[in-house]
């Protein structure tokens, strides 16, 4: 058999870029490029650039893009289009898109009840960083934080800006059900639950904001690089607000 | 024209090639497991290789058919009656009006499609009617058909159908390891690691399903144990969890992923997956993505070859 270059052992970078990406064949329908390893907004901005160049691109023979903290997956049809041409044209597109592209001008804020009905685990949370309940609801409720990417499940972002204070280890054992919309801190991490799924995260609250309706355009209510701010509801706006959330499906 | 669902088998869903375009938000393309039986089934009986079909895993649905209608299954074999007379496998076979069409065990493999003219009248989600039962979307109302369920058909025109060349099929089910090109993660794996993976004769867990295939056998171990930033999970991915017994990451799988990715399977060997049942043995050996992308190639000419003209 003819010797063939085993292709996935050849590691590209990009150096005439003032920071260099590094390119890897993940498979043979897909390239992972990696700005990195550190999870910060600046890295984040790098990465947004050559997803917003990608869609913004439009090709069909994209199927998918995956950001993560650090790194962009770009799934294609290696039968249209190989793993060179489009090493190449992430190359010039790394090079080009120094602006990043603001998708929502200013932050979503999204009303969060801090009940200890949806969130099981606060008082844990309170008792784990030395806080009272009402502090770590004014702690988590404070900052901007940055949706880094999307992923876990349909509409799950993963968000960047919990305050040190608040960071406390996921549960032991993973809860088998979480109820759509809780709101949970897992490490150094926070995150709102878009569709009942199982769970590990510690649970400090609930939602009534639909974060994942498969019927909109686009489907999640948080898309990658978007700025959010949660705001604390009393149980009775909580209520009042999932009432028109329902009454609006119908 | 409906089609009533009498009992819906083990786990039944409605399926096509998938949804994509939406792995930024976390939706994974889902589809068919075994993509190839699928769109064998969908040309058999003249369909467009996309039209909705049936999924039916391990045991078969009985379905009630309000009319008469041209199917075919493809896929897994399964012992298949239509109003207690053997039907074929793989060959398009016309049900008369009120026919109950029984689909029972599989023999061998895991998953038989259930193509019929004209294609399942399902609305589509995000450009798809696959079944994404973890998010409770798409197909037929987000889950796994039930007994009572009525599913309309698509109007068709045509009732062209095609036949499959003597001995077409044969080429799937010569017995070979599942081949896999290096993983994103390769480098933190030594030698030893690719030795264990590529030596190791591995058990498809009961644990397995659409999102992934739990293996069991010999420990992958990495070289150190270091935290990877969650990253991107290509279609078929190979993670080594802590317990260092690898997952392959399936159609329904999570799109992005914390844990290091030693190896791929090849997209031309993603269909397998979709027959691979609990307790099977599986085998990984590597190729080259060169090697990889043009059996992908290759697959897709057998492919259109595979009907007589």
């Amino acid at each position: 058999m003819a010797f063939v270059p085993v292709l996935s052992e050849i590691i590209y970078s990009c150096q005439k870029m003032r920071n260099p990406v590094t390119i890897i064949p993940a498979s043979d329908s897909s390239l992972l490029v990696v700005f990195g390893n550190v999870i910060s907004p600046a890295l984040h901005q790098r990465l947004m650039g050559l997803f917003h160049a990608f869609q913004a691109w439009h090709d069909p023979r994209i199927r998918n893009l995956h950001p993560g903290y650090a790194s962009l997956l770009i799934d294609f049809d290696p039968l249209r289009l190989t793993h060179d041409e489009l090493i190449s044209v992430v190359q010039q597109l790394a090079v080009t898109t120094a602006s990043p592209v603001d998708t929502r001008a200013g932050a979503v804020t999204i009303p969060v009840c801090y009940d200890t009905e949806f969130g099981p685990d606060l008082l844990d949370v309170a008792q784990h960083t030395g806080l009272s309940p009402d502090e770590v609801v004014r702690e988590h409720s404070s900052p901007t934080y940055l949706v880094h990417f999307l992923g876990f499940s349909p509409g799950f972002a993963y968000l960047g800006g919990l305050p040190e204070i608040l960071h406390t280890p996921r549960l032991a054992t993973p809860r088998p059900s979480v109820a759509a919309g809780s709101v949970g801190i897992a490490g150094n991490q926070t995150g709102i639950y878009p569709v009942d799924s199982p769970g590990g995260w510690k649970l400090i609250g609930r939602t009534p904001v639909r974060m994942f309706d498969p019927e909109a355009t686009p489907p999640t209510r948080l898309l990658p690089g978007d700025k959010v701010k949660f705001s604390p509801v009393d149980r009775a706006t909580f209520e009042d607000m999932q009432r028109a959330a329902e009454a609006s499906l119908k | 024209m409906t089609i009533r669902v009498a009992k819906p088998g083990f786990f039944t869903t409605v399926q096509d090639l998938g949804r994509y375009g939406y792995a930024h938000l976390g939706i994974s393309p889902g589809g068919a497991a075994d993509a190839l039986s699928f769109r064998i089934a969908n040309l058999l009986v003249g369909n467009d290789e996309n039209a909705p079909a049936l999924e039916m895993t391990l045991l078969g649905a009985t379905l009630e058919f309000e009319e008469s209608a041209i199917a075919a299954l493809a896929g897994a074999s399964c012992e298949c009656t239509a109003s207690l007379a053997k039907v074929p496998a793989n060959t398009a076979f016309e049900l008369p009006a009120g026919a109950v069409l029984q689909c029972g065990s599989m023999t061998s493999g895991g998953r038989c499609y259930l193509a019929v003219q004209g294609g399942f009248d399902i609305p589509l989600v995000m450009g798809s009617a696959s079944t994404f039962v973890p998010g409770h979307f798409g197909g037929f109302a987000g889950r796994r058909l039930r007994s009572g369920d009525v599913l309309r058909l698509r109007q068709h025109g045509s009732s062209h159908i095609r036949s499959l060349r003597p001995d077409a099929l044969d080429a799937l089910h010569a017995p070979q390891p599942l081949r896999v090109t290096r993983g994103a993660q390769q480098e933190w794996f030594g030698p030893e690691g690719f030795d264990t993976l590529f030596s190791t004769a591995y058990v498809v867990s009961e644990q397995s399903d659409r999102t992934g295939l739990r293996l069991k056998g010999a420990a992958v171990r990495p070289r150190e144990h270091s935290e990877l930033l969650t990253d991107g999970i290509p279609l078929g991915a190979i993670q080594v969890p802590q317990d260092g017994q690898p997952i392959i990451l399936f159609v329904d799988q999570q799109t992005t992923g914390g844990y290091p990715k030693i190896a791929n399977v090849i997209a031309a060997d993603v269909h397998r997956l979709g027959q691979l049942r609990p307790r099977d043995e599986v085998r990984l050996a590597e190729v080259s993505i060169v090697q990889a992308v043009q059996t992908l190639g290759e697959q897709e000419r057998w492919l259109r070859e595979l009907f007589v003209s």
